[in-house]
């Protein structure tokens, strides 16, 4: 019994080891809390900086909400530092390329935005990671339609490793695509949400999203609905929480951490 | 490597003609053949061989008559887009020579060689170096240099391989017939008739009294071709600010070898504008390939570029990117690397202020990933004057229009109210099927977007945007704009084109349905 105690607690000592060596990188880099405070409980404090996020729109119909929750991202991760997006031909087609004004009131600058329109999935990619290894930007977008091929796991590590040694924070925006394995730091499944249903007229119609964590490195998972004000620039908690699915309510943290490795 | 050609020159200008009967039919078949092309309704002689011109047929001739002379004729039709391009490719080849290449259409070449000759061991080894080329690829060529661009030319219409002397021009050109000015046929013709058979003739007369009879434009050529005055010739492209090259002695045709080839070239040449002060902006490769095709890449910089490494790597995402590879054939014989544009570079200290310094890196990157992938591809944007909202925002090539993009204003949005503007805007309204029952000019309840029913669950509206009545000719109408929220949280932006009654009737006056469409999605 006593020896069983002993183990556990040595077990839980290593563990904590573990935890500090993974968690030190990003450490590092420094979080930015999203301003919704149960994500940012899940998520250690914040968003990590210059590593690879994942948000997935719910199916093509979604993706200006998705757009809305990275151009959200993207507003707390740049800190006004200059901002490279880059999307595929075929996403201006299907879903509307990216409004300027329409960034301008979300509360992103379109003087900090540079565009870029490749024409494949893969030179998107090359061009990705050619940007993230720029570290005078505050953020690359990468704006993808579909299954794409050549998205696969060893694109992601690139991405990722471009990013860890720059600085760099990494935003993927997958249109109309289900999650694959990959090496992101967080994973999202965004959804829009209903305006308030007592809202005067005058007051519906602020950015609204059904937000899933899907994948978390380094937490619980958990779906949340959030608000992104305009004006502060930041997300926030609904006055009225919608009834959504139960999120999980612990996910250990040494939860699979080979299976971690594996996206 | 100055073109322009003064009387009070240093160094004697000089220029070589060449000219070239591009046919393919050089080679001595029995049947003699004739080309022929459409001029007033019938065809006419436009070139032959040797075997024709023995017949006594001649170029301008009906090819009836020709066919008279000589029933066994080989006839074939004129093709004048392939000859114009058989030039260009020469004149491509022709820059190896010299920067200073200038088409003399339909099938003549200028070349100021000015300064050049002595890298090839002199005049007549340029001449021969360059006749021979050509006439192994199987052209039949007539060169000359001369002083004056018209002097050589006048020469290549009648001898081949001559080399005028400065001040000879006049005693070279003297025994030649008229026809040799080149000019048009009721000029030469006229002399004739009036008994001046050589240019010697004409040039004894008095200069007045030609003008009056020929016009005031012969006797400049006449001028010009006896050396006494000078035409400048209009190169194809503009001579670059700076040029590095490397010759090779065997080709090469290896990709390691053009790329330290490349570095090589981009160390002499940054070299030589940093003496000046000066940083390139846009830079050409050219691939001089042994047989004779020339294959230029070009390479645009935002920002002056000072940093060999930097054009190596602009030069290296170029050559990755190429959608058809570089073919070296039978190898390259010549790599030649030129600023066509250059800046002077205010040198800056980096180390203490990092704001200039990421400016650099962005300009940088933007500079690699247009190499790459086209500069109309990476844009920043430009607010435009108007209120249509797909035109709203101008798109500007970001290498061009980056200090440009950082200082405007954009319209600030109103504190406290939602987005009043989408996130995604179509390029082109896509229309919706919206049921008749709605109030007439009131948002609808239900619409069909892409095969998918909504049900309309908020509205915001309108937004009555007119077009620009004073810009478009013709009906234009008006939009009313709605926010729609749907059952599922999808926001829209839709809008019904026209007003109805006023702008939606039909001939009578009576109203007519208007057409829908959406034009974005809210966040």
């Amino acid at each position: 019994m006593g020896s069983a105690r002993t183990s556990t607690s040595t077990l839980a000592t290593l563990r904590g080891y573990i935890e500090c060596i993974e968690t030190q990188g990003v450490a590092m880099a420094g979080r930015i809390a999203l301003g919704h405070s149960e994500a940012d409980a899940a998520l250690q404090g914040g968003l990590a900086r210059g590593v690879l996020h994942e948000v997935f729109a719910k199916g093509g119909r979604h993706s200006a909400a998705a757009s809305g929750f990275i151009a959200g991202l993207t507003a707390r991760v740049s800190a006004r530092r200059p901002l490279v997006w880059v999307r595929q031909d075929f996403c201006e087609i299907e879903s509307g390329a990216l409004s300027m004004h329409g960034l301008a009131e979300i509360g992103l600058d379109p003087r900090a935005l540079v565009a870029v329109r490749a024409v494949d999935v893969e030179s998107a990619l090359r061009t990705a990671a050619d940007a993230l290894a720029c570290d005078a930007l505050g953020a690359v977008v990468l704006e993808v339609w579909g299954e794409a091929r050549p998205l696969d796991l060893v694109a992601s590590r690139k991405l990722t490793l471009a990013a860890q040694t720059s600085g760099v924070t990494g935003l993927l925006l997958r249109l109309a695509a289900e999650p694959a394995p990959s090496t992101a730091e967080s994973r999202w499944i965004v959804r829009a949400a209903h305006s308030p249903p007592d809202a005067s007229w005058s007051e519906w119609g602020a950015p609204r999203f059904d937000a899933e964590l899907v994948r978390n490195r380094h937490g619980p998972t958990g779906r949340w609905i959030m608000e992104w004000k305009c004006d502060e620039c930041l997300f926030s908690e609904t006055a009225d929480p919608q009834p959504v699915a139960a999120a999980p309510a612990h996910r250990p943290h040494q939860a699979g951490v080979v299976l971690r490795r594996a996206g | 490597m100055d073109a322009k050609v003064t009387p009070s020159r240093l160094t004697p200008s000089r220029k070589s003609a060449s000219d070239f009967a591009d046919l393919p039919l050089s080679g001595g078949g029995e049947k003699p053949s004739v080309v022929v092309i459409k001029e007033n309704n019938a065809l006419q002689l436009y070139a032959l061989d040797d075997a024709a011109a023995r017949q006594n047929l001649a170029i301008g001739m009906p090819l009836a008559n020709a066919r008279a002379i000589c029933p066994h004729l080989k006839v074939y039709d004129a093709e004048e887009a392939a000859d114009a391009k058989a030039l260009n490719d020469i004149a491509d080849w022709c820059d190896r020579f010299t920067p200073l290449v200038a088409l003399d259409a339909p099938h003549g070449l200028f070349l100021d060689i000015t300064g050049c000759a002595h890298l090839f061991g002199g005049e007549a080894a340029l001449l021969r170096l360059l006749c021979d080329a050509l006439t192994v690829q199987g052209f039949a060529v007539s060169a000359a240099i001369a002083a004056t661009a018209i002097c050589a030319r006048t020469m290549t219409r009648h001898v081949h391989g001559r080399i005028v002397a400065d001040g000879e021009e006049a005693g070279a050109v003297s025994p030649l017939p008229v026809s040799a000015l080149g000019v048009s046929d009721v000029i030469t013709n006229g002399l004739r008739r009036a008994g001046l058979k050589t240019i010697g003739d004409v040039a004894s007369r008095a200069r007045h009294e030609i003008t009056a009879r020929f016009g005031a434009a012969f006797t400049t050529r006449l001028v010009q071709a006896l050396g006494q005055g000078d035409a400048p010739i209009s190169p194809r492209k503009p001579p670059p600010d700076y040029i590095a090259e490397q010759r090779f002695a065997e080709p090469v045709a290896t990709d390691t070898v053009i790329s330290a080839t490349l570095s090589r070239l981009a160390v002499t040449l940054i070299a030589s504008m940093e003496k000046q002060g000066k940083g390139a902006r846009r830079l050409e490769a050219s691939f001089f390939r042994t047989d004779g095709v020339v294959r230029t890449l070009q390479v645009d910089t935002g920002q002056p570029v000072t940093r060999p490494a930097v054009v190596d790597r602009l030069f290296h995402e170029r050559l990755d990117a190429l959608a058809d590879p570089l073919d070296p054939g039978f190898g390259f014989d010549l790599i030649r690397l030129a600023a066509s544009r250059t800046e002077i570079v205010v040198q800056q200290q980096h180390d203490l202020d990092s704001h200039v310094h990421d400016n650099d890196e962005l300009a940088a990157l933007i500079d690699r990933i247009a190499a790459r992938i086209g500069s109309r591809r990476v844009v920043v944007h430009l607010p435009e004057e108007t209120h249509i909202p797909e035109r709203a925002v101008l798109a500007a090539p970001a290498q061009h229009a980056l200090a440009a993009a950082a200082q405007t204003a954009w319209p600030a949005r109103t504190k406290g109210e939602p987005p009043l503007r989408p996130l995604r805007l179509f390029a082109r309204p896509e229309p919706i099927k919206v049921p008749l029952a709605t109030v007439p000019d009131g948002p609808p309840h239900h619409f069909t977007w892409r095969r998918a029913d909504h049900t309309v669950v908020r509205v915001e509206g309108p937004e009555r945007i007119a077009m620009e009545w004073w810009k478009q000719d013709g009906k234009v109408l008006t939009r009313d704009y709605f926010r729609v929220e749907d059952e599922t949280g999808l926001r829209f932006w839709i809008f019904r084109d026209g007003l109805y009654g006023s702008e939606l009737k039909d001939a009578k006056g009576d109203p007519v349905a208007a057409n829908w469409f959406v034009h974005g999605l809210f966040a």
